[in-house]
Formats: C-alpha cells, structure tokens, sequence
C-alpha cells in the first residue's frame, strides 16, 4: 500500500516521577497505516490512547519506542526521531492536527487564528482572510464573531474554530480528536461534508469519532487501539 | 523556517563556575534563523549568564561559541577581537535587558535612546534619522510626540517598549531577552508580549529569550530549553516539553502552572 502516515512497533509511556516515579505504558507496537485519500477511525475505551497515539504523531508526545513514517514533500522522514526544526516544517506543510479543545491565542481575533497556518504556508493576506472567512461561514460561525478573539465562545464555537484552522491548509495528512462532540446536527454535517472534500482531495484523515453515526459516515475501516491491561 | 542552512549561534561544553556555584555545567545549544528559543528554569539556575556568555559578554571557563555572521564568516564569538563583538552588538544583534535601565541611556530623549542605534551604523541624516525614530515609536505604542523626553519620565511598560524600540530598529538577525517581561504589572505584560508576538514574526527574528513565564514561552517560542543548577535538562518543541516533559524537574515546573 501506497501510504501517507505509517507506524512501525510505536510504543509509548509515561514515567511520573512526581508519583513515585511509576510507570504507566499506553501504547504497545502499534502498526498503523494510512493511505492518501482514506480515513481511518481510531477505536476503543475511553482511556485506551487514542488521543496518546495522535499526539505520538503529531510530535506533541514523544515516541518512546519504534518509527512514524511520514510522506513529507518527495521525503519519507521518521517522526519518532526527527528535531524540533524539521517537526516544525512537517506541521506547517504536511501535518495537521486538531485537537479536542482549541487553544487560544490570547487577545488574537479568530479570523487571524484561522488565517494563520495559511500565512505560515505564504499564502497572501487577502487569500488567507478569504479562505478562513468562507470555512467559518460554512461551519455556520456568525460573522459578528470573526473579527473577535474565541477566549469567551462557547465549546461548540471555539471547535468549529478549531475545525476551521485545521481544514483551511489542505494539509496531506490530517489528525481529528473528537472533532464533533460538541456540535449540533446541522454543523456534524458540515464537518462530515468537510472530510469528504479533503478524502477526494487526498487527505490521509485519522480520526477519534465518539459518535457513531459521523464515524459510520467518514470512516473507511476502524482501527482498533487496546488498552495495555494492569502489569501484574 | 527552512531546514536547510546554518545555525546563527552553536555554543558547546559551556562551563562557568563563580566559587563553588557551577552556573554553567557543559551547556550547547544553537539557533536558527527565525526561530524563538525559550529558556525556563528557577531562578539562579544560569540562564541570564548563559544569555551573556553567547553574546560574548562573559567568557567561559570551558566551551565555544560560534556565530554564523551575515558575512557568510563563521567567527569563534570569545575569540574575536573586543571591536568587532562591539560591532555585532551594535549591528546583527539585540540585546533586551530585564530592567530598561540597563539597555537605555537614561538621560538621553526617547528618539535620542533609537536614533543613536541608527547613528552608530551610519545613519547621518538628522530628519530621516528623527523620521525613523518616530516611525519605531508609533510601532512600540509610544507617541511619537513624548519622543523629546527622557525615559525617566515613563511607567516601566513603556521603557521596555523603547528598549524594544531601540533594539530593533537596526534590525538585527540575533535578539537575546532576559526576562522582558521580568518587573511588569500582569497587564502590562501581556500588552508587551502581543507586542513582541508581532515583531518576531514580522521581522522574521531569530530571538533567545530566558522566561520564568511558561505559558509566555508557550506562545512566544517554537523551541524551549530547561535549565537547573546550570545545565539543560530537557530541550525540544516548546509544546512537546511542556505537555510530556521527561525530566523530573520540568515534571514539577509544568506541573506548578495553571492551565500553561
Ligand atoms: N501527558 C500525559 N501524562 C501522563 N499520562 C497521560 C498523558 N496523556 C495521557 N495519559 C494517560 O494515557 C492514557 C490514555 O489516555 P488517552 O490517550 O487520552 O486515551 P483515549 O483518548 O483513548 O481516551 C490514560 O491513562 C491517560 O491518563
Ligand atoms: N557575577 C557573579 N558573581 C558571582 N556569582 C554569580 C554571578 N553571576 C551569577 N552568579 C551566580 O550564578 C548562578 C546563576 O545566576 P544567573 O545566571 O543570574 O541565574 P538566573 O538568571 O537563572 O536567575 C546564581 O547562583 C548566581 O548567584
Ligand atoms: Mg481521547
Ligand atoms: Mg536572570
């Protein structure tokens, strides 16, 4: 298989030296494998390391063991072992992320929040403003909020912002925690529609879809992560 | 951000001890072209002695620096003669000192404070200097018309802002910053770094700022250093270390911060 974003044996834990130094193990030896244009659901209980898997690969936690293979331009680069600059480059090209609770950007309107990965990519002022104004009216947030920072929105509001910065680049890979546990009906079909597009267009999607009816819709096979049982 | 090219600033093995207090224990790092480098860490952990031993302030006991100048020459920073470390600081280097104080000529006017800046590179034309100046100050949120008072008279916010002022407007490739934020009021401060925000990524610069501010350094800076006891402990993407730090001592810094 041809594919976008591959694990090989990644393995992940966490030591707490504030604790005593115990050790919790999340993940053990995944292979996980995805392919231009497809979207694959992550799956488990809650507590499994779903979210620990997609920051794996994001460079958000570290890899404790094994290899993320990335397609990066012409390039194949392991994740696991990449520096901080090439992490960066990755994130502002090929991989996208968004998280399950925005992080604001104090005091910075939500149009500039959404407009700047695109600005990062050196796309122009005006063509960026464009693209963030159509994605926020798309996922039906009211203009009067644009020119606002998202500090004081609500959860639903502050996601679809979330949802539009992570869609407005077209990034080759994309990474989707919960993307719509708080949205009504009308906008889980927007971000239905919107993984759609990205699919057709290529996109490697990975997603962590509680609801089950999106994760039906979207999701072209399940991948299952299993909780590593109490060391005995 | 390209990954490709040089560092500006290597520094290696840097070793500094005052008496029996190792501030510097077998320190390297580098730093690249439009990248923000936090360094965090308790105080008296080395971080404004590792800020003046890379601008050739202070000479290590052991280790190197080397700056990639705009030149093209690779140059060992404590090895060059004391005239050209002075022209660096003068011309492809910035730095912002903790208290204003100590990077502002106190008696000296506001537009006095950055058109010296301009003069010490060559600028000899009094109105396009005076021009500038104000352009510099408007940019800081001074107004230009309080450009012929000395800085005494200003609140503290608006002395960083000058020193900020008549730091950049050489445009340097290096900025260093100890603690800019360091004596100001919660509100001030966050004014001073939405400000600093726009500026480095205007700008394009290549900034080394030391921060006890964490959640600063998480919006300012794409990279982050822990100091203790005057060594790295732990380095790498700022939000990678603040949300799986390694090291028992960054494990206690994150933990200490609300929401960082
Ligand atoms: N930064 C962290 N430090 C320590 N433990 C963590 C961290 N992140 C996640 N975990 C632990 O990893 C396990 C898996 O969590 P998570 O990946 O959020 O599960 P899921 O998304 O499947 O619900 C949980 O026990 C969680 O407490
Ligand atoms: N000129 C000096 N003489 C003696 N001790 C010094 C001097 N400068 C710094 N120190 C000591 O070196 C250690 C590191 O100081 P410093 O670099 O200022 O730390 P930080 O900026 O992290 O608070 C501290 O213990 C400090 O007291
Ligand atoms: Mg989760
Ligand atoms: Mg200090």
């Amino acid at each position: 298989m041809r594919y976008a974003i591959r694990t090989e044996g990644l393995s992940k834990s966490f030591t707490l030296h504030l604790q005593g130094g115990v050790t919790l193990p999340v993940l053990h030896d995944v292979e996980l494998a995805v392919a231009p244009g497809e979207c694959v659901a992550l799956a488990g209980p809650s507590g499994a390391g779903k979210s620990t898997l997609m920051r794996c690969l994001y460079g958000n936690y570290g890899a404790g063991k094994g290899r993320i293979l990335l397609r990066h331009g012409e390039t194949e680069i392991d994740l696991a072992a990449a520096d901080a600059r090439v992490m960066r480059a990755v994130r502002r090209d090929t991989l996208g992320y968004v998280s399950q609770f925005l992080r604001v950007i104090p005091r910075v309107a939500t149009l500039d929040i959404v407009a700047e990965p695109l600005l990062a990519r050196g796309v122009a002022l005006e063509a960026a403003r464009d693209r963030a104004t159509s994605l926020l009216a798309r996922l039906n947030l009211p203009a009067k909020l644009h020119g606002l920072p998202p500090a004081t929105f609500s959860g639903g509001e502050q996601q679809r912002v979330n949802l539009a910065r992570g869609f407005a680049p077209r990034y080759p890979v994309l990474l989707l925690d919960e993307p719509t546990a708080s949205l009504d009906a009308a906008n889980r079909a927007v971000v239905i529609g919107l993984v759609e597009e990205a699919k057709r267009a290529g996109t490697a999607i990975i997603g962590i879809f509680h609801d089950a009816e999106v994760r039906e819709r979207v999701a072209d096979r399940l991948f299952e992560v299993h909780p590593i049982p109490a060391a005995a | 951000m390209s990954t490709a090219g040089a560092p500006l600033l290597e520094a290696e093995g840097l070793t500094l001890r005052f008496g029996a207090i190792p501030a510097l224990e077998e320190v390297a790092l580098s730093i690249w072209p439009g990248e923000v480098v936090a360094i965090v860490g308790e105080s008296g952990s080395g971080k404004t002695t590792l800020l003046r031993v890379l601008s050739g302030l202070v000479r290590p006991e052991r280790g190197t620096v080397r700056y990639h100048g705009a030149d093209g020459a690779v140059r060992d920073v404590h090895g060059m003669a004391e005239s050209r470390r002075r022209l660096l600081h003068r011309t492809e280097w910035g730095f912002v000192h903790q208290n204003p104080r100590d990077g502002l000529r106190m008696g000296v006017s506001a537009g006095g404070n950055v058109g010296e800046r301009l003069m010490a590179v060559g600028a000899r034309h009094y109105g396009s200097i005076r021009a500038e100046a104000a352009a510099w100050l408007r940019r800081v949120e001074i107004d230009p018309a309080r450009m012929d008072e000395v800085p005494t008279r200003f609140s503290g916010g608006m002395q960083q802002r000058l020193q900020i002022a008549r730091t950049l407007v050489t445009r340097p490739r290096l900025v260093f910053m100890d603690e800019p934020t360091g004596g100001l009021d919660v509100s001030v401060q966050a004014r001073l770094l939405d400000m600093l925000r726009g500026l480095v990524a205007d700008l394009d610069l290549a900034v080394l700022i030391v921060t006890h501010d964490i959640a600063a350094a998480r919006l300012l800076a794409h990279r982050m250093l822990v100091m203790r006891h005057g060594r790295v402990v732990e380095q790498g993407l700022t939000d990678r270390v603040l949300d799986d730090p390694q090291h028992p001592y960054t494990q206690l810094l994150v933990s200490s911060v609300l929401a960082a």
